[in-house]
């Protein structure tokens, strides 16, 4: 977020308030409980209460990874995400096509626009019931899908969603790794964050 | 054995006052791996027979894991004749040694094995060795940046490797990712050595503020001494159990499991809290509970400090309520850390403690009685000098005798081994080479590390060293790379320890980064073995040696030795990690070829050099006769251009020489850049020497035309070998040996990278 030139506010998982902020995003890494089933703990960490609250009311909210089975558990996002099908920890530079421009955090993204960024994940499989992936295509809430190769197993390949208003983002790979080209294959997922802020400038 | 319990301690557990009364009781200091005369060193030290937890204590402290018995006197050369350096804030001794890489910058680095848990239970073996290893960097007050790990296995194809190999990687990634620590780098090798004991030994770094180190010592008679972290559990306890069956059949426990279960979530917690307590400043001292568990923690700290320490046992938070003292003491039980702090901030440190829901119990108070004194249900069940536990253990100085085969596997040097001659062979030779274990794609396991992590990695697996930015404030980074050759160590240990040195050295240079520190694991067999003792001395010798004649100091390390199946050792292995600064990440030289019209120029000496070979290995399956010459003016030499020549552009790739020679390094900067090459190999040499030879201090790099005086003029000046052996070419997607042969890119790429796929899935 700083890259993309926005102030960044660290949340603390037991503060029910969220500060203010113009927007959250559950990042990836590890929380509390993961060896149960990722995230179905950290839903019930007092912060998510004002999360999903937020989240209701248009607040932009961005779940990568972890962040993403977060949502899933509080069902802001539909779904569910599972072991790899392949059963091991991946960590690679994917590529992915961006299907939806229309969400708050793909603005500054071209339709089917192609992007390389890192993908690391043991449970990044996503999966839902067959009428949950056909609502999610037709109303075009496929946010983000793998090209060359499915990575993990996904359903349809799907890599990331929104909810039906589109300000709430749930995507398994990460952005966050592709801002500056020193440290990662590129600088294609800065659009996620500089989507936001265009975005918020303008208002 | 079990009348301890029933002679009249009202608690039932033995104590000071038990002991001293009942002189006579026989004692199973055997089965815990004290030496009868050991045993009885323990005894003139307290006057008396030591109690059930002394003799815990003792066992534990003076075993070769903790106490260095074997090996002591052999390490002390590396401070003894250790080069002059001012960047040594911290050396050998402590949790890990401190360098200072300028700007106020300090990076603390370590690496430790843990073979042998790695073969019991390869998951939690591997992954509660990343997490002891990141502790030991934590505790000097530094935040853990990356990790790295220095494998060996059986043969690939052994059935064995298929449980050991995945459980190993899984362990690591599964630790490692969860920390969020980047892993950035390492290697894994096979030999049929390894295959009843592997080698884990995982390497941690870490960075600090230079005002913001943190010591292991009890200062300050008064000051609470503060367990926190996880309970105590009855994982790790390895030895304890012969003492709880010896001293409380009655009480029927079953034997625990030795092998320790990691949490690697708890343990990014407590980092981030201890990083916190630091950034406060409320300790006086700290310490991580690794091998030995509250043995080690307690008796270092104290011998460390003032002197004394009282301990309540009683307090210590129990995952287990029917553990005995005994095994509390013993327990290895991950993610636990001990601290002294001042009751003025007290509540500050408990307050954060609170604050990331870390358990944190006052468990006992420096003193400065010179005693050890801990309490169990009231009754003193340990009072002993902390010195003689921690500090003046026992040393040996083992019988040393050269192994009976020694001249023998050096004069069968195999020069008589058939070599390719035709073009056909050679190119066959290539491909063949490319797809063996040491030498094929490693990234089926390097895919299940997260290297990316912390947004800090420029250089990871396979470049030739690891390289992270320090801090995203800055543009300082480091540079690793651990290295080590069984084969050429069987050869010659001490040749074998230089060489690994001088790999490690060069792969660091190569990325354009300046050495500045070693960290060495030393594996070897059993130290009663006066054949293995000749390798350890010899290699240590070495590594001394080498140090010196690089200016490049030893700052801490590990001695792992009864690494074998039965009486047959392992191949000796000393792995041997290199630190590196440079000012700029932006500047660093990756391996791979990436512009077109590049000249390839080979840097170096190339002689007929096939012992220990991977050529040998692969083809023959044959080891003899003399590892490379190394030398070390040259790697000097040769680092000080790769250095210069990545700071000023003068080079776009660079990639060192090592196992399977020229040919191997073209295949992967050709494959890493996705990039062909058309190749015109020296005059005056043979093809097949040219190509396989393993004659070290060679670099590979591709010079852009623009610079091409520049660097030649540069490399003459300063009386570098060098010499052009090929131009970068995008496009032609082979790699091309003219007037030999031609390997489409995509025939090389399927020979590197199927074979790990193909034997684990």
């Amino acid at each position: 977020m700083r890259i993309a030139g926005a102030e960044a506010v660290s949340l603390w998982h037991a503060d029910p308030s969220l500060h203010d902020v113009d927007a959250v995003i559950l990042p990836g890494g590890f929380s509390y409980g993961d060896y149960l089933r990722c995230g179905a703990i950290a839903r019930f960490a007092p912060v998510m209460d004002a999360v999903i609250a937020g989240a209701k009311d248009g607040l932009p909210v961005l779940g990568i990874c972890n962040g993403f089975q977060v949502l899933c558990e509080s069902h802001l996002l539909p779904g569910a995400l599972i072991r790899n099908d392949h059963r091991r920890f991946i960590c690679k530079e994917q590529v992915l096509r961006i299907e939806n421009t229309a969400t708050a955090w793909t603005s500054s993204y071209r339709p089917r626009q192609e992007i390389v960024v890192p993908l690391k994940n043991g449970e990044g499989g996503f999966v839902a019931d067959r009428r949950t992936l056909d609502e999610l295509e037709a109303e075009g809430r496929v946010v983000a899908r793998y090209l060359d190769g499915n990575p993990n197993g996904s359903y349809r390949a799907i890599a990331g969603i929104c909810n039906p208003a589109g300000n709430v983002v749930g995507l398994m790979p990460h952005p966050e790794h592709a801002v500056e080209a020193l440290t990662g294959p590129g600088t294609d997922g800065l659009g996620f964050f500089l989507g936001l802020v265009v975005d918020e400038d303008a208002a | 054995m079990s009348h301890a319990g029933d002679a009249g301690s009202v608690s039932g557990v033995d104590t000071v006052e038990l002991a001293q009364r009942t002189p006579e009781q026989p004692q199973p200091y055997a089965e815990l791996g004290l030496a009868e005369d050991e045993y009885a060193r323990v005894r003139e030290i307290l006057g008396r027979r030591p109690t059930s937890s002394e003799l815990a204590i003792y066992s534990v402290m003076w075993s070769e894991h903790c106490s260095y018995k074997s090996s002591r006197i052999h390490l002390k050369q590396f401070a003894q004749r250790a080069p002059k350096t001012d960047a040594l804030l911290v050396g050998m001794g402590e949790n890990a040694g401190v360098v200072d890489v300028g700007d106020g910058w300090a990076v603390t680095f370590k690496i430790e094995s843990h073979n042998h848990p790695s073969y019991v239970e390869p998951h939690q073996g591997a992954a509660t060795g990343v997490g002891g290893i990141v502790r030991d960097i934590l505790t000097m007050g530094a935040r853990p940046i990356a990790v790295m790990d220095s494998l060996r296995f059986g043969r690939i194809d052994a059935p064995d490797t298929q449980r050991v190999l995945p459980g190993v990687v899984a362990g690591i990634g599964g630790y490692g990712n969860c920390l969020g620590l980047p892993n950035i780098g390492g290697e894994v090798y096979f030999d049929d050595s390894y295959a009843g004991n592997p080698l884990v030994n995982a390497l941690c770094v870490g960075v600090l503020r230079t005002d913001g180190i943190k010591l292991a010592k009890a200062d300050g008679p008064g000051n609470h001494v503060v367990l926190f972290g996880a309970r105590t559990g009855g994982d790790g306890i390895g030895g304890a159990s012969v003492l709880a069956s010896a001293t409380f059949e009655s009480a029927g426990k079953t034997k625990r499991p030795s092998v320790q279960v990691g949490d690697p979530f708890a343990e990014k917690v407590l980092i981030e809290c201890c990083l916190e307590i630091f950034a406060a400043d409320l300790v006086v001292g700290i310490q991580d509970l690794g091998a030995a568990g509250l043995s080690c923690a307690t008796t270092e700290l104290a011998a460390a400090g003032t002197g004394g320490m009282d301990v309540d046992l009683d307090l210590a938070p129990l995952r287990d309520d029917t553990l005995g003292p005994e095994e509390i003491l013993m327990s290895e039980s991950q993610e636990r850390m001990m601290a002294v702090v001042t009751p003025a901030k007290l509540e500050a440190f408990l307050g954060l403690c609170a604050k990331w829901d870390v358990l944190a119990t006052v468990i006992g108070t420096v003193t400065d009685t010179g005693r050890l004194r801990m309490r169990w249900h009231g009754e003193m069940i340990v009072d002993l000098p902390p010195r003689t536990a921690a500090l003046e253990g026992p040393q040996y100085r083992r019988p040393i005798e050269r192994p009976l085969d020694q001249d023998a596997i050096n004069t069968h040097d195999g020069h008589d081994l058939p070599r390719p001659r035709t073009a056909a062979e050679l190119r066959a030779t290539v491909l063949q080479m490319a797809a063996a274990p040491n030498l094929a794609d490693k990234s089926w396991i390097t895919d299940q590390y997260d290297r990316f992590v912390m947004g800090n990695t420029v250089l990871a697996q396979p470049e030739d060293a690891g390289m992270v930015r320090l801090d995203e404030s800055t543009t300082r980074g480091i540079a690793l790379s651990t290295d080590g050759n069984g084969r050429y160590s069987r050869l010659d240990p001490y040749a074998g320890a230089k060489l690994a040195l001088a790999e490690a050295y060069r792969n660091v240079a190569t990325t354009g980064a300046r050495p500045l520190a070693v960290t060495n694991c030393l594996n070897f067999g059993s130290p009663e073995d006066p054949a293995v003792m000749w390798q350890f001395t010899e290699a240590v010798r070495g590594l001394a040696d080498g140090c010196l004649a690089l200016g490049t100091p030893v700052t801490g390390g590990n001695v792992s030795f009864y690494n074998q199946t039965g009486t047959t050792a392992i191949l000796p292995t000393p792995v041997i990690g290199v630190l590196g600064v440079i000012d700029d990440v932006a500047r660093r030289t990756p391996q791979g070829f990436r512009t077109d019209g590049g000249l390839v120029y080979l840097l170096g000496d190339t002689r007929d050099e096939f012992g220990g070979s991977e050529w040998a290995n692969v083809v023959h399956g044959y080891l003899g006769g003399r590892p490379p010459a190394v030398d070390f003016a040259r790697e000097r030499l040769l680092a000080d251009i790769l250095i210069n020549a990545s700071r000023d552009g003068l080079i776009d790739s660079a990639h060192d020489l090592a196992e399977g020679g020229l040919a191997q390094a073209l295949v992967e900067s050709c494959l890493r850049g996705h990039a062909g090459a058309r190749v015109v190999l020296p005059e005056g040499i043979d093809p097949f020497v040219a190509l396989f030879s393993e004659s070290t201090g060679r670099v590979i790099v591709s010079v852009p035309r623009s610079e091409q005086v520049r660097f030649t003029d540069m490399c003459t000046a300063r009386g570098l070998p060098h010499v052009r052996v090929g131009v970068v070419d995008l496009l032609s997607s082979t790699l091309d040996v003219q007037g030999q042969f031609t390997i489409p890119l995509r025939e090389l790429r399927d020979a590197w990278s199927g074979l790990f796929a193909a034997h684990f899935g």
